[in-house]
Formats: C-alpha cells, sequence, structure tokens
C-alpha cells in the first residue's frame, strides 16, 4: 500500500562529470562536496523538503558508492519517511533484459512503476549538478495555473554563452514556441535549467513512445521536449531569477564555491527559510591558532589554522600548519598543508597531503589555470607542483603529473 | 550487555547564573556541545545502546537537545533513549516527588530500574565533562567482581573544590575503604569521584528496594560507607583531561582551558573511536571576512566574524560585528554583536543581544555574565 502523492520528484545523478576530472574518479558528480560542507545533492533534495516534496527517487549509475552511503535512509533531509521518503534507483536486471540507463528519459522510463506506486498527478524532473535555491512549489502553482503538460524552468543568461545550453522561444504568455539545445546562434537567452514539471500521464505517454524509437537517443532535452512541441502539448517557461549555477567544470566549480565569499555574497546559505541540509559528522569545533590569519573565507568544523588562510573554501578537518599558506583554494575534507607549504588557485580532494615547504599551483591572475589534486595524492615536501597541473587519486601519484 | 542511566538534575543550583533556564545537563560547553554529550557519547561510544535520562526541573532544553536520540544512534525499536519525565499521579493528590540525590532519583524511577535486564548498568551525572573509556572501565568490573565500580580522577584538592566532592580512599588493590563527602579542610592529590559508576544491575536493584525499605537516600553516604567493608566497592582511575563545573568560575576556567596549545582539546574531542556527538543543527560553514582578526579562538559552525576574536569561544550562529573586538569571553549560540562593540571576560548565554558601541567588561576570576535573550 502507498500512499498517494501529488508530486513525486525523480533526481538524475548518474552522470559521471566528466569534466571534473579528478573529482570524479571514484564518485559521481552530483556527490562531489560544494560550499565547505555540502555535496551537490544537498541542493536538489533540500529544494525537495524546503518545497513540501516528500517522495525522492534518485536515479544512479556511475560510481554510485560514495553518493549511495551519502543518502543513506534520507534522514538529513528527513526523508526517512514511512509514505515515500529518498529512494535510490539503480540501473536493474529485468525478465527481458538488463541494462544501463541509455539517457535521461530512459532512466525515467525504466522507473515508471516506482512513480506509478504514488500515483503522482505530476513528476518533476531534477538533476544533481546545479547549485540554486528554489521553491518548486510556486512552480507547480504556475504549471497548474496554465493548466500546462510541462513546464521549464528558465533563467537568463548572457547571449554570448546561450549557445550552451537549450534555448527557449516562447510567445507573449511564457508558453513555449520552439527549443533548440545548444543552437549555433541563440536568439533568446532563456536557457532551460534542466528542470522539468510534468502531467504524469503526459509524460508516460511520451516515454513509452519514446522508448520504442530505436533511433531516439533517449534524452530530454534531445528527444522528449521536442516530440512533445511537436505534438502541440501546452509547454511553459517558468521564469527564475534567483543564484543557479551549472558545476560541471573545475572552473565553474570554483567559481561557485566562490560565490558565497564576501559580504553580501550572490549565493547565500544564511536563508533560514531555504536551509540546506546535509549529513553532518561529529566534528570537533574549529580552531584559530594564535598566529593564524583568516580573511574571506568559508571555515568548517573539525578545521585546525596555524597559518594563513586567505580567500578559501576548507571542508572539515583540513589542517594548516604555521608558516602555511592556502589562498584562492577550495579543500575538501582532512586535508593537511604542513609548515611553510604554499597553495594557490587550487582545488582539493579529500584527504590531500602537501609536505613541509611544497608549493602547489601559482597565485591566481589573469590568464593562470586552476590546479586541481585528486583524494589522498599526497605532494612531498619541497615539491613544485605546476599551475593548472590535475593530478588523479592515489596515496603515490605525485610522481604521474601530467603539468 | 550494559544499560546506561543519566541523571540530569542533581547539580542544577552549582551555577545558577546559567541554570536559571536550564537543568545542568543541557549546560553548552565547547562550542556546540552540552553537559549531556559527554556521559551520553561516552555510553555510546562504549556500546551501550540503551540509555535512560532522568529528569526533573527545567528541561524543556534538554527535550529539544536530545530530541528522539537519532544524533548519538538512539533512535531504536528496541532500547534507546528513553526520557524518564518526574512521575506525578492524578490519584492521592502528593504531586511530584522531588529528587536531590542519586539513590531519590532512583527510587521515583524504580518500576524501570526493577525491569532492568542487563549485566551491568553505569549511572553517570551531568556536572563535568571528561571522555573515558567506559568498556575498559566495564571489563575492569567484570575482572574484579565488583559490586560497584567508581571512576575517580586523581587531582589536587583545595578546601573549596573539597567542599563540592567526594573523595574515594582505597587500599593498593583499588578496593574502596571509605567515602569522605565534601570534606572542607583536606589539602592535597587525592582521588576525587567523577560521578560514574559501574553497578551490577542485581547490585544496584536491591540497593535500590533496601533503600525504598529503610528511606535510604544517600548512595555515598548511606550504602557505599556502610557497606564497604562487606561489599566490594573498587575505583577505576581515569587519566584524561577531566573538567567539573562547581561554579561559574570553574566553567570559564575549564571551557578556557580548551584554548591553547590542544592537549586538553585532544584529549576530550579527538580521541580515535570516542568522538563527542551532539545535535545536528546543520549550521552553515563558519564565514570570516576581508577584516577579521582571530586569534586562538574555538569556534563553531554557522558564525559570521568581521571583527576582533581573541582566546575566546564561539557558539553556533554567532554574529561579530564589523570593529568589534572580543576577548577572553564565551559567547553562547546566536549572541549577535552589533559594531564597535568591546566584550573581555563576558558570558553571553543564548540569543543576547549587544547593540553597536557597547563596553562590557569582567575579570578573569569574575567573568560577567548576561542572561539568555537580553539585549544590552
Amino acid at each position: 500500500m502507498f500512499n498517494k502523492k501529488e508530486c513525486v520528484a525523480m533526481l538524475l545523478a548518474g552522470g559521471q562529470g566528466s569534466r571534473l576530472y579528478a573529482l570524479t574518479e571514484t564518485t559521481a558528480k552530483p556527490a562531489v562536496p560544494f560550499g565547505g560542507k555540502y555535496r551537490i545533492i544537498d541542493f536538489p533534495l533540500s529544494n525537495c523538503v524546503n518545497s513540501g516534496i516528500d517522495t525522492v527517487g534518485v536515479l544512479t549509475q556511475y560510481q554510485p558508492l560514495v553518493l549511495n552511503e551519502y543518502i543513506g535512509n534520507g534522514q538529513p533531509w528527513d526523508l526517512d519517511r514511512a509514505s515515500g521518503g529518498v529512494m535510490v534507483l539503480p540501473p536493474y536486471q529485468a525478465k527481458d533484459g538488463a541494462d544501463w540507463y541509455k539517457g535521461t528519459a530512459n532512466a525515467i522510463y525504466q522507473n515508471l512503476h516506482f512513480i506509478n506506486r504514488y500515483d503522482p498527478e505530476y513528476v518533476l524532473i531534477l538533476s544533481g549538478d546545479h547549485i540554486y535555491n528554489m521553491d518548486y512549489s510556486q512552480m507547480l502553482d504556475f504549471h497548474k495555473k496554465n493548466g500546462a503538460d510541462c513546464t521549464i524552468a528558465v533563467i537568463e543568461v548572457p547571449l554570448s554563452e546561450a549557445s550552451r545550453f537549450g534555448i527557449m522561444y516562447t510567445d507573449e504568455n511564457g508558453r513555449i514556441t520552439e527549443f533548440s539545445e545548444k543552437p549555433k546562434n541563440p536568439k533568446s537567452t532563456m536557457a532551460s535549467m534542466g528542470i522539468y514539471m510534468f502531467n504524469k500521464r503526459v509524460l508516460e505517454k511520451f516515454l513509452i513512445a519514446d522508448a520504442k524509437d530505436p533511433s531516439s537517443e533517449n534524452d530530454f532535452g534531445k528527444n522528449i521536449i521536442p516530440a512533445m512541441l511537436d505534438a502541440g502539448k501546452k509547454m511553459f517557461a517558468y521564469r527564475f531569477h534567483g543564484y543557479w549555477k551549472d558545476v560541471g567544470t573545475i572552473e565553474s566549480l570554483w567559481e561557485a564555491n566562490m560565490d558565497l565569499l564576501g559580504v553580501d555574497p550572490v549565493l547565500n546559505l544564511h536563508d533560514r527559510r531555504q536551509k540546506v541540509y546535509s549529513r553532518n559528522g561529529a566534528r570537533q569545533p574549529q580552531y584559530i591558532g594564535e598566529n593564524a590569519e583568516v580573511n574571506d573565507s568559508l571555515i568548517t568544523e573539525g578545521c585546525e589554522i596555524y597559518g594563513k588562510v586567505i580567500n578559501s573554501i576548507l571542508f572539515s578537518g583540513v589542517y594548516v600548519a604555521p608558516g602555511a599558506t592556502v589562498r584562492d583554494s577550495v579543500i575538501f575534507s582532512d586535508c593537511k598543508i604542513l609548515t611553510g607549504a604554499v597553495v594557490n588557485y587550487s582545488i582539493f580532494d579529500h584527504d590531500v597531503i602537501v609536505g613541509n615547504g611544497a608549493v602547489v599551483g601559482k597565485e591566481k591572475s589573469e590568464g593562470s589555470r586552476i590546479t586541481v589534486l585528486g583524494a589522498q595524492v599526497s605532494v612531498d615536501p619541497g615539491r613544485i607542483v605546476k599551475e593548472g597541473s590535475m593530478i588523479y587519486p592515489g596515496p603515490k601519484s605525485s610522481e604521474k603529473e601530467d603539468g | 550487555m550494559t544499560e546506561g542511566i543519566i541523571f540530569t538534575s542533581l547539580h542544577d543550583d552549582l551555577i545558577p547564573e546559567l541554570t536559571k533556564v536550564r537543568t545542568m545537563a543541557s549546560l553548552p560547553y565547547g562550542c556546540r556541545y552540552r553537559l549531556i554529550d559527554f556521559p551520553l557519547s561516552n555510553m555510546v561510544n562504549s556500546g551501550i545502546g540503551s540509555v535512560y535520562v532522568v529528569a526533573q526541573r527545567n528541561y524543556q532544553s534538554l527535550t529539544d537537545h536530545l530530541g528522539s536520540g537519532k544524533d548519538w544512534d538512539l533512535a531504536r525499536r528496541s532500547g534507546g533513549l528513553k526520557i524518564m519525565t518526574p512521575y506525578s499521579s492524578a490519584f492521592a493528590g502528593n504531586g511530584i516527588a522531588k529528587f536531590n540525590s542519586r539513590m531519590e532519583a532512583l527510587k521515583s524511577i524504580s518500576n524501570t530500574v526493577f525491569e532492568l535486564t542487563s549485566d551491568y548498568v553505569v549511572l553517570a551525572d551531568c556536572d563535568g565533562i571528561c571522555n573515558i573509556n567506559l568498556s575498559d572501565m566495564i571489563a575492569c568490573h567484570e575482572k574484579t567482581g565488583a559490586d560497584i565500580t567508581i571512576a575517580v580522577k586523581r587531582m589536587n584538592v583545595t578546601p573549596e573544590r573539597g567542599e563540592r566532592s567526594v573523595i574515594i580512599e582505597s587500599d593498593n588493590t583499588g578496593r574502596v575503604l571509605d567515602a569522605l563527602v565534601r570534606p572542607s579542610r583536606l589539602v592535597g592529590c587525592f582521588d576525587v569521584n567523577i560521578n560514574i559508576w559501574v553497578v551490577s544491575r542485581r547490585y544496584l536493584q536491591s540497593m535500590v528496594h533496601d533503600a525504598m525499605a529503610r528511606d535510604l537516600t544517600s548512595m555515598t553516604r548511606d550504602i557505599v560507607r556502610k557497606n564497604a567493608k562487606f561489599a566490594k566497592y573498587m575505583i577505576y582511575r581515569y587519566e584524561g583531561y577531566y573538567a567539573n563545573f562547581t561554579s561559574l568560575q570553574d566553567y570559564y576556567t575549564s571551557s578556557m582551558d580548551l584554548l591553547g596549545d590542544g592537549s586538553e582539546r585532544n584529549s576530550i574531542f579527538n580521541v580515535r573511536g570516542r568522538p563527542i556527538i551532539t545535535k545536528v543543527r546543520n549550521s552553515t560553514p563558519t564565514k570570516y571576512s576581508g577584516n577579521s582578526k582571530v586569534k586562538n579562538s574555538l569556534i563553531a559552525d554557522g558564525c559570521v566574524i568581521e571583527g576582533v576574536v581573541e582566546n575566546s569561544i564561539l557558539f553556533r550562529g554567532v554574529k561579530v560585528g564589523k570593529n568589534t573586538v572580543i576577548k577572553n569571553s564565551i559567547l553562547f549560540q546566536d549572541t549577535y554583536t552589533g559594531s564597535n562593540v568591546t566584550l573581555d571576560c563576558v558570558i553571553t548565554d543564548k540569543d543576547v543581544v549587544i547593540r553597536d558601541f557597547r563596553n562590557l567588561s569582567g575579570y578573569k576570576t569574575m567573568p560577567f555574565c548576561i542572561d539568555k535573550g537580553r539585549m544590552v
């Protein structure tokens, strides 16, 4: 017996995030850490809970261990429910064959039986690679008011960047007239945020039709949305005005982290109405030492700072030794920056050790590149890691640096 | 199998400045903890999965903090956390029985005590902090075949401390000979009872039964002292950091112990496999502005620091305004300080607001304490 739900959310979390290179070597993109104590997936999950959606299917595929472990029973997001809650949906073997999820639409198609258990009127499709705070209930109201079959959340982007997104063209009422995925010469600046609200019955019909089409790539942007437009379905664009960022690349991940800094940050996590929830460890409070210098930074529980930290984000349990400097960097959990070491313009995955006097990266300036060290990389004392290096995870991999 | 009983209210009168609005067990300590986190984590870390928390007065903040026990992994179908609120009957009109000692507290939950099924029971108060390996203590208790094992800490006793302590005298095998209750003239190094006892369950039940029949009220005076020769009571020496709070001054001094080179801090918070667990508040990371200057301070998550903080302890959600200087102070959860404020040797309770340009100061031996929710 399952209680009926008005709206069920399906969160696409199977992507590899290949443009995050060393950071997604052993972790799916949605599980990549963000903002001092979060992971990317905390944002859509918290949004769901803050919008009153209590039934979320999370579709996993690539390197799901960390992600599965992190989601667990959903308790940090209050999604450990007797009715509904969070459910991890991996690809599975069925009677007539076993398939990986071939595309975003195929992943939902293979889990229609999960959706149908709750007999929802609406299905919300989300992706696990964006940082934003959004109230989906307002989008649902908008969807209902328009009597729409599908509503797509859109955000204004600069015309110069529009060719990277799926671009919408609408009439004066906001009804979508045309959609083009990554157009070469975009004429609109309304970009799809990858957030779709569907009427369940309509979605189901199109997913079934799509699954029967062998030439389809089974993708929402490439196949389902164009097919619905062709069929003359009522589709609306829902304009979103807050902060939204795709963190699919090293540069954008770094920038989004930095957006948390400053007196009046572009991305504000202090809003109590839109709290972002995350799994918290039992760490001791952060200690800032006698000769430490900490400015323009976010620092989390378990950190011990004896050196200098400027314009950086430190996750839990980071140790910065006396005389060490961390500048313009994002340092994941339990890294150790030892005496006299200097870290500039870098992203470190967890448990990186930078030995005494080692130098990683170069001071941020026009045209300089971000240095990335994978999990558990250890940089020998005195060694110099060149700007823009990408070192893959492993305890001894400072040898296979590919400057 | 061991069960735990935590007494939350036996020391509420020791720090009236901070326990007017809460029971001692929910006294904030060390940036993000409440006193009950220490005995509770010690128990959980030793595999105790069933804990009774005996509440008596002012326990709203305590129930709010503990919730279902989820954060300590004690929200369980079998065992888990049980908060024993004061028992009052609709009949006979005798109101709520008050208790001031462990034995009286145990008598008030006698039905529960008689229903315990584990081999051993750990009894702990909420008057101090330590990170103790209870598994080892229970193993010692089992090995010696004692009826009661009393954890003690060897420390320097001054007349002031003596007046608020119980000193345990033992022979060279660790067998308890006598207990001195609040001796006022002792000076020197003694084994002080740190109010963590392991008791064999059957012995505990017979003790409570006996106390009810004979109207005994004190475990130390009426039981341990009288029976030391006949029963087997042992001491267990705890070697790690221990602080107990018998006054606001004690509280201030031991809070400040957490700063500095970190040996005290690490022996409390950084013991492998024995983390001190507290309620999750989902605070954001702490934000340091371009002008912040922070030195030798312990800081929780969720703070926003735009001024100067030195030798201080900041709880979750504290805001330090521009040009504000906080020195030698302890600011509880959600304290807000405006700009150009100066605080020195001040303790602010929860939700205190200090407006712009206020200067407040106490002295290291007489910290100035501001009540919960007050605006200066």
